[in-house]
């Protein structure tokens, strides 16, 4: 591999037909986020007062990105890369003006016709903005200039060395995180008396008003100079921690997990109420993607009833704990209802893996999908409304009463400890369970059933234990959000929950118990739930089509996940992890040759 | 007493016999070669000892006992062993995690163990453990140190074929089927490897059946030699005697072509 091909076109003439088509994508990105209603909708949503709102967030980053990709330079194996140069620049302005023309037909297409009737969004107000309110001679051009100002920086960044790259998206990244979570750095800093330091950051006139320039200058400056102070410390930390000795590294795993043990149990203490309800709704939809991750990561079975045994624990713990239920109504402690949830949820796993274990693959995501379905329409059927009272659900649940604590909606941090104390537990099971003789049992189940049974493994009994342990959990969930909510109703249990658990478990990393945690963190916590809103409320009637977007982008980018499990990016990246592994064996086969054998 | 003991099994797809009329038995200890040309029907014929194919007709006993109707984990956990023919690892699980899974039916904890990490489970994990290590030892330098850790399809494929025996080993069979072990392979590794299975029987008390291609390694180390064309036995007896059999070499090398006119 050592001989390299002369770079094709040293010319380094531009590919005009890749900038075109880069900047038409680039165009009609520009206006279906339009269209679709980003931009108007996320406009109040103010980032840096008063120049940027989340709304032309969504316009900006599209540009710049395109510049970037319509001038990635394709390097093949073998092939010198070819230098990037000036033609680059160009084909990056290129598709940004490109996008920008786009956005240019868009406002001369606003100003003329109305087909608002087809596109709700054709509207007034996406014209005043997209025209800064000043009309078309002061849109067209500005907009023009954006655009291809912002592909060419895309262009630009190319040619940096990656240092300032990799400075450039921290900062970047950094200042809009800083924005976006605004209510909760707020309440934290309340909570250790920073008042100070978020009224100098933030805009502050009555709600989130987001940050003013000179703190985003401030605060980009600041996180500029972070690397270079901390001089790559981190990363030497990093490295000298993944270097250590085995015994080294567990000390340092359980300082590290102290510290998070600490800070979970801590925080909710200073954090109001806002920020305690989105960490309870985070805990509550951890606590189900850590079931679906034993059920689908794992023994590889695609659940998508899965909702099924959520609201299994639901409503059991409402007909036992409620004193409104409409048939029996015991009113027992949450504690003892437990125990009749643990019950139900096995025989729910029994009752709904047995039919469907034989199947493999997409027929059980469909029978699993009509299930789940169906439980749905029972608890909502008038048969057995006498029971669980049909679409009005059962109200009245009592609120768990541990000693001096009593945990119900209103105090949202009651609520997010009982969710931490099931998803400590539930990582724990799932921890243990993983390098257990269960655990393996799944995964080769999950690599090649037939093979496994061959091998001395009742694949049957796997994967039946692999549905009760994941239906438990998603129970012990319903149970919780029982008592949380007050009341349950079939409405809390559709098929899009089912999804969303997938979604989460998928994007946060298949398999690995880091990554169902980061993904429930930053999907529930940011996204919101399907009934629970986020951090970005106005993300509320986009929440589905940005989960759908980010579920395609990590399919194509990034298959293992946010954290992926060592295991799951090397079975996904096969082919680079082959070439180095099969090189590493010719090498030793010719050691091999050259001693007696 | 003999250890397998067939009678007139037969097997059928689809109204062709893959297998008809089959009488087969292994003596404790033995190591009996199958050979036969391409779509004799070999491997079904291990796949029905196996389970993983329901015949038709006929008798299979293991150790007296008939494995019709039984599950092939059932029949695994009876003492019965095999690999397949096209490698069939557990690709993502690492290679000691392929010999431990391989022992699930020798082992019995469940969650209690796991989720109170009992003093049982840990002498369990330690001992499945250091048996995987044990017998991937048996292949020399090769599936140890480093290599234990990493994902079974990493391995060369002569190493996948070698993990596939090892993982065949570790469900503690008394009898081995073998597919085709040294399939793909080059003239070293096959030498090598032919010298492991003599070692099979004599160091780990395994009686193997083993399917071939390879005549200089069906005559090393078989005590008998069992011919199947068309899913019939047309020959038994030693290599040499085999090897000469003029119906065996008819079924390899095809009828003389009058013959062949004469049989319409
Ligand atoms: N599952 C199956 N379904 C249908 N036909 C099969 C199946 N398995 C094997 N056969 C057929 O049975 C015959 C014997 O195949 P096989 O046992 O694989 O031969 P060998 O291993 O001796 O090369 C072939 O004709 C094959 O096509
Ligand atoms: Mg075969």
């Amino acid at each position: 591999m050592t001989a390299t091909l002369a770079p094709s076109g040293s010319s380094v003439a531009l590919d005009w037909r890749r900038a075109l088509l880069w900047g038409g994508i680039c165009a009609l990105s520009l206006v279906s986020v339009s269209l679709i209603g980003l931009p108007v909708g996320m406009n109040k949503r103010i980032l840096i007062e008063p120049v940027l709102s989340l709304g032309y967030l969504f316009l900006l980053w599209i540009p710049l990105v395109f510049g970037y990709v319509a001038t990635t330079v394709v390097v093949l194996e073998g092939v010198e890369a070819r230098k990037s140069g000036v033609a680059d620049l160009l084909a990056g302005l290129t598709a940004g003006l490109m996008g920008g023309i786009g956005l240019t037909l868009l406002m001369v297409g606003l100003d003329t016709v109305n087909i608002r009737k087809p596109l709700v969004n054709w509207s007034p107000q996406l014209f005043r903005l997209l025209t800064f309110e000043r009309g078309l001679e002061f849109g067209i051009p500005v907009w023009l200039g954006i655009c291809a100002g912002l592909g060419l920086v895309g262009a630009v960044l190319h040619q940096l060395p990656a240092v300032a790259r990799r400075v450039m998206s921290w900062v970047l990244f950094g200042v809009m995180a800083v924005a976006i979570l605004e209510a909760v750095i707020d309440d934290l800093a309340e909570g250790f008396h920073l008042e100070w330091l978020t009224d100098a950051l933030y805009y502050k006139k009555g709600g989130t008003e987001g940050l003013t320039v000179t703190s985003a200058v401030v605060l980009a400056l600041v996180l500029a100079a972070l690397p270079v102070v901390t001089g790559g410390r981190v990363k030497a930390a990093v490295d000298h921690y993944r270097d250590a000795p085995s015994e080294d590294r567990r000390r340092t795993s359980l300082v590290l997990f102290g510290a998070i043990a600490v800070a979970c149990v801590g925080l909710p203490m200073i954090l109001g109420g806002i920020v305690n309800e989105l960490l309870a709704n985070v805990g509550l939809f951890l606590l189900l993607a850590l079931g679906l991750n034993i059920v689908v990561g794992l023994a590889g079975l695609l659940d998508l009833g899965y909702v099924a045994f959520f609201a299994v624990g639901g409503y059991t713990t409402s007909v036992l704990t409620s004193s409104n239920s409409p048939f029996f109504a015991p009113e027992w402690h949450f504690g003892i209802a437990l125990l009749f949830v643990v019950v139900m949820a096995a025989v729910a796993g029994l009752l709904i893996g047995a039919p469907v274990i034989r199947m493999r693959g997409d027929y059980l995501a469909i029978v699993t999908l009509g299930f789940g379905e169906i439980v749905r329409l029972l608890f909502l059927s008038d048969w057995l409304k006498p029971y669980f009272g049909g679409s009005q659900g059962i109200t009245k649940v009592n609120p768990v009463d541990i000693g001096p604590f009593k945990v119900q909606g209103s105090d949202p941090r009651s609520v997010f400890y009982l969710v931490l104390f099931f998803c400590a537990l539930a990582i724990y099971v799932s921890w243990r369970l993983q390098g257990s003789r269960l655990g393996r049992a799944w995964m080769a189940t999950r690599e090649d059933e037939q093979v496994a049974e061959a091998m001395g493994i009742n694949t049957v009994n796997a994967k039946l234990m692999a549905f009760v342990v994941g239906a438990t959990m998603a129970a012990f969930s319903g149970a919780v959000l029982a008592a949380k909510v007050g009341s349950v109703f079939p409405k809390s249990f559709e098929i899009l929950v089912s999804i969303i658990i997938l979604v989460v478990v998928i994007v946060g990393g298949m398999g690995n118990i880091a990554g169902v945690m980061v993904g429930s963190l930053v999907l529930i916590g940011i996204l919101g739930g399907p009934r629970q809103p986020g951090l970005l409320q106005e993300f509320q009637s986009y929440k589905l089509l940005i989960y759908g977007a980010l579920l395609v982008f990590m399919m194509l980018k990034r298959p293992e996940g946010l954290v992926p499990s060592a295991r799951r990016s090397r079975e996904l990246h096969q082919d680079e992890y082959l070439q180095d592994a099969w090189l590493g064996d010719e090498a030793e086969t010719e050691g091999d040759q050259g001693a007696p054998s | 007493m003999s250890l397998l003991e067939i009678r007139g099994l037969q097997v059928t797809f689809g109204g062709l016999d893959a297998l008809s009329s089959l009488d087969f038995h292994v003596n404790d200890g033995e190591i009996v070669s199958v050979i036969g040309p391409n779509g004799a029907g070999k491997t079904t014929f291990f796949n029905a000892i196996s389970g993983m194919v329901p015949p038709t007709e006929g008798e299979i006993l293991f150790d007296g006992e008939s494995v019709l109707g039984l599950d092939p984990n059932q029949i695994t956990e009876m003492g019965i062993a095999r690999t397949f023919q096209n490698v069939r690892l557990f690709p993502n699980m690492t290679v000691v995690e392929n010999l431990m899974v391989s022992q699930h039916c020798r082992t019995s904890q469940l969650f209690v163990g796991a989720l109170f990490q009992t003093k049982a489970f840990k002498k369990e994990e330690r001992e499945i453990r250091e048996r995987a290590e044990e017998i991937l030892a048996f292949f020399g330098t090769r599936l140890t140190g480093y290599r234990l850790d990493q994902p079974a399809f990493a391995l060369s494929y002569a190493n996948r074929r070698r993990l596939e025996i090892a993982r065949a080993m570790a469900t503690q069979p008394r009898l081995l089927l073998l597919d085709e072990p040294v399939a793909g392979m080059n003239p070293m590794e096959t030498a090598e490897l032919t010298g492991l299975i003599g070692r099979l029987r004599d160091e780990w008390g395994f009686t193997i059946v083993f399917i071939e291609h390879d005549m200089k390694v069906v005559r090393d180390v078989s005590d008998r030699v069992v011919v199947l064309d068309h899913g019939v036995p047309i020959a038994e007896g030693s290599y040499e005697s085999v090897s000469t059999d003029p119906d065996v070499i008819e079924a390899y090398l095809g009828r003389p072509l009058e013959s062949r006119k004469d049989r319409r």
